[in-house]
């Protein structure tokens, strides 16, 4: 059974092999000469303190979005299983499917209204 | 499994890989001349024939490169970053049926890496990886543009990973299977005899909003604000030089292949096309020359949006992912649906059932949604009643734009005139437009 999974794992031997020696390779080819300047985070060309970005904060919206988007993928996920057997469940499928999107439909149209999708 | 069987597998492996690795080198290129062509310009014409090895030399170039990594780096993330993307990128294209199938000594090939049942799960699985390359690359950076392209590009990918899920169950509701070349298969013969039976006619909503989405997906032009070059320099891979930057490069140049690739298996009919009385070997071959021409087509409409059209805005983008699109496609999977089991069942009493409940439904929506208020400023909630502004004032009062829209304030003149009150508090760019 598992001779099936055979084509995919030569593809990704070959994938990380590619990726891996170029990336490698190329650092050992050109040239390594360092200096405060050039390693120092890009500000179009002027020097700044050393400052971590990662710990600043940014808009609380893309939690947002990732939250909502959870939900939805999530929706999207039982749909996959539900899209393949729907022909053998009929119109009890369709229901219980219907149902759920439904819900979601209605938690959508919440959020639009109390302006979660807004970014102006 | 026996060692021809073995071999052809590894065949069919390399040839997939080199197609691809040759189809996005070419891509490169011909992007280069069709956009020059379209700006009036020649475009890479000076080595070999019509410039064809310039990317070679680009790429060749590009090796020889310094490889610089910053200081502020979180290393093995940034080193992780590009070469996630890159192979994930490679393993996209399994589960693409590209061909024929092929009988050498008795044995089968298909010109396709791998065709499990899941089959186009294994592509949206793959989609969802590469946003961790961006993503990653752009935290590790430990700069200011590739956070802020970063983060961009990952809300945009998930904002259009929704629809681009949704309108691929419509087609996998209509042809039952996820299987890809299931699907395919699904597609051949003809409707009236004479219209290929592409899913592409029934399933034209579903096109249009599964090509806007893979446009979106893959970061093209006009949805390319991770690379914002007038905003953000580079993006997520401004600090990133020589082989990190061609593997970065090379994803997103893939992933335009790949997405036509799917577009033409789940919309075009694959690979398949009129036999012209071939068989065997030669029918695949033709298969291939097939799809090689449908991929083309949609590769041609990349580059034409790219030569045609400005970008968006951020809050444009977002409108478009989450307020046009998804709702679209969420109602067009549901009358998929109930189409298809019309087809398969027919009316019987749990169909008015259906019926029965999906009234229940709309009414008890309608019935609530006034009580869904949209958001407005403390003092108008006594007199308003009924909660149906037009025009919304700025939510909240917190006044602070939260996020950069393209056009207004940009978000990196913190060098500016202005850092002097801002100064302490102020980490890589003022917090309220961060």
């Amino acid at each position: 059974m598992l001779a099936e999974y055979l084509p995919l794992l030569l593809l990704a031997v070959v994938a990380f092999a590619f990726v891996g020696l170029s990336v490698l390779v190329s650092a050992r080819l050109g040239p390594n000469r360092p200096n405060p300047v050039k390693e120092a985070a890009y500000e179009s060309g002027i020097l700044t303190e050393d400052v971590d970005v990662r710990q600043s904060r940014f808009s609380v919206r893309f939690y947002l979005v990732a939250m909502l988007f959870i939900i939805f993928d999530v929706e999207a996920v039982f749909l996959y299983p539900w899209a393949v057997t729907l022909r053998s469940m009929g119109w009890y499928g369709m229901a219980v499917m219907g149902v759920f999107i439904l819900l979601l439909f209605e938690t959508y149209y919440y959020v639009l209204r109390r302006g979660g999708l807004d970014w102006d | 499994m026996d060692w021809i069987e073995f071999l052809l597998v590894v065949v069919r492996v390399l040839l997939a890989f080199v197609i691809w690795l040759l189809s996005t080198a070419l891509l490169i290129w011909g992007e280069r001349r069709l956009v020059a062509k379209m700006q009036v310009r020649h475009g890479p014409n000076r080595l070999g024939p019509f410039g064809v090895f310039q990317v070679l030399a680009d790429g060749a170039k590009l090796f020889f490169k310094e490889d610089i990594t910053p200081r502020g780096v979180d290393r093995a993330v940034y080193f992780a970053a590009p070469i996630v993307s890159a192979v994930v990128a490679f393993l996209t294209f399994a589960v693409i049926p590209f061909g024929g199938t092929f009988t050498f000594a008795g044995r089968e090939m298909p010109l396709q890496v791998w065709d499990p049942e899941i089959g186009l799960l294994w592509f949206l699985a793959m989609s969802s990886i590469g946003v961790y390359g961006i993503a990653l690359g752009g935290w590790a950076s430990g700069s200011k543009y590739p956070l802020l392209g970063g983060i961009r590009s990952s809300a945009q990918l998930i904002s259009y990973e929704l629809s681009m899920g949704l309108s691929m169950a419509a087609v996998f509701i209509w042809n039952g299977t996820l299987q890809a070349s299931e699907i395919v298969a699904a597609q051949s013969g003809t409707f009236w005899g004479a219209v290929p039976a592409w899913n592409i006619l029934p399933m034209s909503p579903a096109f249009v909003l599964f090509h806007i989405a893979v446009v979106a997906e893959a970061q093209r032009p006009p949805f390319d604000l991770a690379e914002a070059e007038g905003e953000l320099v580079g993006g997520f891979n401004t600090e990133y030089s020589g082989a990190k930057f061609a593997m970065f490069f090379l994803a997103e140049f893939m992933a335009v292949i790949t997405m036509s690739a799917i577009i033409v298996t789940l919309f075009l009919g694959g690979p398949s096309g009129y036999s012209f009385g071939l068989e065997g070997n030669w029918l695949a071959l033709l298969q291939f020359v097939y799809f090689v021409l449908k991929v083309l087509g949609f590769v041609f409409i990349f580059v034409w949006l790219r030569g045609s059209l400005p970008r968006l805005t951020y809050t444009r983008l977002m409108d478009l992912g989450w307020k046009v699109m998804l709702p679209i496609a969420l109602v067009w999977v549901l009358l998929t649906g109930f189409v298809v089991t019309f087809q398969q069942v027919g009316t019987n009493q749990s169909f008015f059932t259906v019926v029965a409940v999906v009234a229940a439904a709309t009414l008890t929506l309608m019935i609530l949604a006034p009580f869904f208020r949209s958001r407005e400023p403390a003092g108008d909630e006594g007199g308003g009643g009924g909660g149906t502004p037009v025009a919304r004032p700025p939510a909240g009062g917190g006044g602070g734009r939260a996020l950069v829209p393209a056009t207004e304030t940009s978000p990196v003149d913190v060098d500016g005139g202005r850092t002097t009150e801002r100064e302490p508090e102020t980490v890589g760019a003022p917090r309220s437009e961060l």
